[in-house]
């Protein structure tokens, strides 16, 4: 049996890990500007460019943990449980079961109407977490099916992978519009470079411009590929972590069976929470190959995949 | 003399250093027992759900079950005795007592096609197969998190702290009876297919 303490210990410092290196994204694309700044004459003594780009990080980063959740069921049109409903009512006592499984507290329950199956989990931590399931999802599985999903998404809070995906979400983004900025402030930048060409060092200038450059070309793609690739990474480790919870592997195979056969995409959820599913709501064939192109580009592992492990882990465990 | 001032203060930072990964150690300690606490606790409060349930389940499926009041009335008795039980090992067993006579109840329901489809039993069996979920749920956690309290204590360095301050290992929750590791998962039949038809 992995250890999950261990995993989730490494979780949150491999959170660290990937801040920091987000983090640096920004000072280069920030150092990049400042350097440009400078040796194109204008020098206001602090670097200008780069606290702003990191102020700017920093502000989405938290903006996103304090309300980013809330701004995520919004967009998903996602509306709370209404546990007259029998159904919804069996959501609630299956949301609370592995809770209690896991040992934290029952986060909120959304429901989104929509017909496509498919569930995501959003929220800070295990204190401030929300649960959002299609009605598509609750029709179509049973109910030990239902439990293997929740115990999936709940693996999400529990682990925190919840709060590296909104803090990774921000800060790509983050870079993404500040690389978009530099490239159209890059004209103007340009002309003034030009201007004063003849009092401060050219070949300097030339170098940081080109430095900036790539940096602001490069940036956004590698922001994007790591958070890609670390979205991939959570869904095994949510897969294994909720079958730990459940003790029943095979259910969760199940249930993402199913939910891998309703092939149409899921309208309701946008583009940019596809890496909060439990599969990719875009219904896209890429998630289903393997390969380095695939790999980089898609938000999920592939499901056959993740279906193969989950009954070896059933084999595994049913072995004396 | 300032060889002695330099070993001085570096046995006093030592001697910091110590303090600090003591009270940390120790800290780390009194969170586990606490959790420990409150993972028992937790058991407790969904077996009290059970308790609550039983009687209303009863109620409702009393005019269908007529020929099984025989069943019935060992679950009420079953139910009064875990409620009144004393002490930790006489409620484990009164409760295992309970989840028999319950799952033979469950089964026996399973005739009745009337019963299955009345919505008031049918949110019952809902409710008290859920609580039959949370209190097994709520046992494997507490088992994971006092195992975990448990090797805190037996590792090296952080023995020592355990055995300093006396902290004690707990004991785990076990199924004794060889019948009730026999018993099927219980099959409520409340699923989506069903209920549509």
């Amino acid at each position: 049996m992995t250890n999950l303490y261990d995993q989730q210990k490494r979780n949150l410092s491999n959170t660290r890990l990937f801040i920091a290196g987000f983090v640096l994204l920004l000072v280069l694309v920030g150092l990049g500007a400042d350097g440009v700044l400078y040796a194109g004459g204008f020098s206001p003594g602090i670097p200008f460019a780069t606290l702003g780009a990191l102020c700017f990080g920093g502000m989405s980063a938290w903006w996103s943990l304090h309300g980013g959740d809330r701004a995520v069921l919004e967009s998903a049109a996602a509306i709370p449980l209404d546990p007259s409903d029998p159904k919804q009512r069996q959501l609630q006592n299956v949301v609370e079961e592995i809770a209690i499984a896991g040992g934290i507290p029952r986060p909120a329950i959304y429901i989104i109407p929509d017909s496509d199956p498919n569930a995501f989990a959003t929220g800070s931590g295990p204190e401030k977490a929300s649960i959002a399931v299609t009605r598509g999802l609750l029709e179509k599985l049973d109910r030990d099916e239902l439990q293997g999903v929740i115990s999936h998404e709940l693996s999400h809070v529990r682990n925190y992978d919840v709060r590296l995906m909104t803090v990774v979400a921000a800060l790509a983004g983050a870079i993404l519009l500040l690389s978009d900025w530099s490239r159209r402030g890059l004209g103007w930048g340009g002309g003034r470079r030009r201007n004063s060409d003849g009092e401060s060092g050219g070949g300097l200038g030339i170098l940081f411009a080109i430095l900036w450059v790539v940096s602001i070309v490069l940036a956004p793609i590698i922001a994007q590929i790591v958070s890609l690739a670390v979205s991939r990474q959570r869904e095994y480790l949510a897969d294994a972590s909720g079958a730990e919870l459940t003790r029943n592997p095979l259910a969760l195979a199940s249930a993402l069976e199913k939910i891998a056969a309703a092939v149409e995409p899921t309208p309701s959820i946008k583009q940019g929470i596809a890496h909060l599913c439990i599969e990719d709501p875009r219904g896209r064939s890429l998630d289903q190959k393997e390969g380095v192109f695939a790999n980089l580009f898609s938000t999920h592992p592939p499901v056959a995949k993740r279906i193969a492990l989950l009954r070896e882990m059933a084999y595994q465990s049913a072995r004396p | 003399m300032a060889a002695i001032g330099g070993c001085l203060t570096l046995l006093v930072v030592i001697a910091v250093f110590g303090a600090i990964w003591a009270i940390w150690r120790y800290n780390n300690l009194v969170s586990l027992r606490n959790q420990v606490v409150n993972g028992w606790k937790q058991i407790d409060v969904q077996l009290k759900r059970r308790h609550d349930l039983i009687p209303n389940l009863v109620a409702a499926v009393k005019g269908e079950m007529q020929f099984e009041q025989d069943t019935l009335e060992k679950v009420i008795q079953a139910r009064n005795s875990a409620v009144a039980a004393r002490g930790v090992a006489d409620a484990a067993d009164k409760e295992n007592a309970l989840t028999q006579t319950l799952s033979r109840l469950f089964a026996l329901a399973e005739n009745y096609p009337t019963l299955k489809a009345n919505e008031q039993v049918k949110t019952l069996m809902e409710e008290l197969s859920s609580t039959e979920n949370r209190i097994g749920f709520a046992r494997q956690f507490y088992n994971d998190i006092a195992t975990r309290y448990n090797t805190a204590q037996q590792l090296f360095p952080d023995n020592l702290i355990a055995q300093t301050f006396h902290f004690q290992q707990v004991e785990l929750y076990e199924i004794k009876d060889e019948a009730e590791r026999a018993v099927p998962k219980v099959d409520l039949n409340v699923r989506s297919d069903q209920t549509k038809s």
